[in-house]
């Protein structure tokens, strides 16, 4: 399987998502830079995390019109697994391939730790290694990661299952502590939470490494489904 | 030329984490009279002559300004003679 690193100007955690599938799931992986037009021939396309165009104006404003955005969307709608996480769910959030929007942390505090998020859902692409319900250990790191969205859009998202994790308690004043969704189709999940950085054993916490794991067994699974 | 100032600001629905620390240190310092307050952006644009001048500003607003899920935003067109 072949993932895509999207690389803006201010990404920082490229090289920890480039890790986290070369090393830590043992997959194919390459850096896309934002000015590139295409991602023909990946199977999987991760925005990382950082501050890409120095978050000027709002966090994922301006990369989301970079010259690859196109092609990003066009990957989501074909079907193909799209993750962003943090500042990459920020650009998903402003892109509109996913509902609501980010404010600034309620205790306005830039916010680096573990936390503990809740399997909301384990019947997604992403999460399928995981058990429902199962408790996990994962990086936060932001100060922008206050999610917001009317009740309507909360509604629809809990009838549809698009609520993937919650946090354990209140982190930073996400609305019903919302950590990560994914789209109606399911294909593109947003996270504030870092799994790239918690892949690795010598780093202490391996918890994030399911998700790549479910990334890359659900595409075998179709993939031998259909050819 | 047209100066345009636009002004994005936190719908009224939605929560102002920075709004509400600035009210609560005007109150630390006596100023109990406010009630509430709302922080913003404030935007210069220079604008080269062109038509419909207001649906330009309103298309830059609504497509990269202001996050219309959570922001609203308004402006001010301002013709100016370069001196």
């Amino acid at each position: 399987m072949k993932f895509a690193v999207i690389v803006f100007p201010g990404s920082n955690c490229d090289a920890d998502m480039y890790h986290a599938i070369k090393d830590g799931l043992g997959e194919e992986v390459e850096y896309v830079f934002h000015t590139e037009t295409s991602l023909d021939g990946y199977d999987a396309v991760l925005l990382p995390g950082g501050f890409s165009h120095g978050d000027y104006l709002r966090s994922g404003a301006i990369a989301r019109f970079a010259p690859i955005m196109p092609a990003v969307v066009e990957a989501a709608n074909a079907g193909k697994p799209v993750l962003g996480v943090c500042n990459g769910f920020q650009i998903l959030l402003e892109s509109g391939l996913l509902p609501g929007a980010m404010k600034r942390n309620i205790d306005l505090k830039f916010i680096c730790r573990n936390v503990e998020l809740r399997v909301e859902n384990n019947e997604t692409v992403f999460t399928s290694s995981y058990k429902q319900g199962e408790t996990v250990l994962i990086p936060v790191a932001h100060g922008e990661g206050n999610y917001e969205c009317d009740d309507e859009t909360y509604e629809k998202m809990l009838a549809n299952k698009q609520i993937v994790f919650r946090y354990n308690e209140h982190v930073n004043g996400s609305k019903a502590q919302i950590a990560g969704i994914v789209n109606e189709q399911g294909n593109v999940l947003g996270m504030m939470p870092h799994p790239e950085r918690a892949v690795d054993s010598l780093l202490g916490n391996q918890q994030g490494l399911a998700l790549f794991t479910s990334i890359l067994s659900n595409w075998r699974e179709s993939y031998v489904t259909t050819s | 030329m047209y100066k345009v100032k636009v002004y994005v600001t936190l719908r009224e629905s939605v929560l102002d984490p920075q709004g509400v620390a600035v009210k609560d240190a005007l109150h630390t310092m006596n100023y109990a009279e406010v009630a509430d307050v709302r922080i913003g952006k404030y935007l210069e644009l220079q604008l080269e002559d062109v038509a419909n001048v207001d649906e330009r500003v309103k298309e830059m607003c609504e497509k990269l300004l202001a996050n219309t899920v959570i922001e609203d935003y308004r402006f001010d067109v301002e013709e100016v003679v370069p001196s």
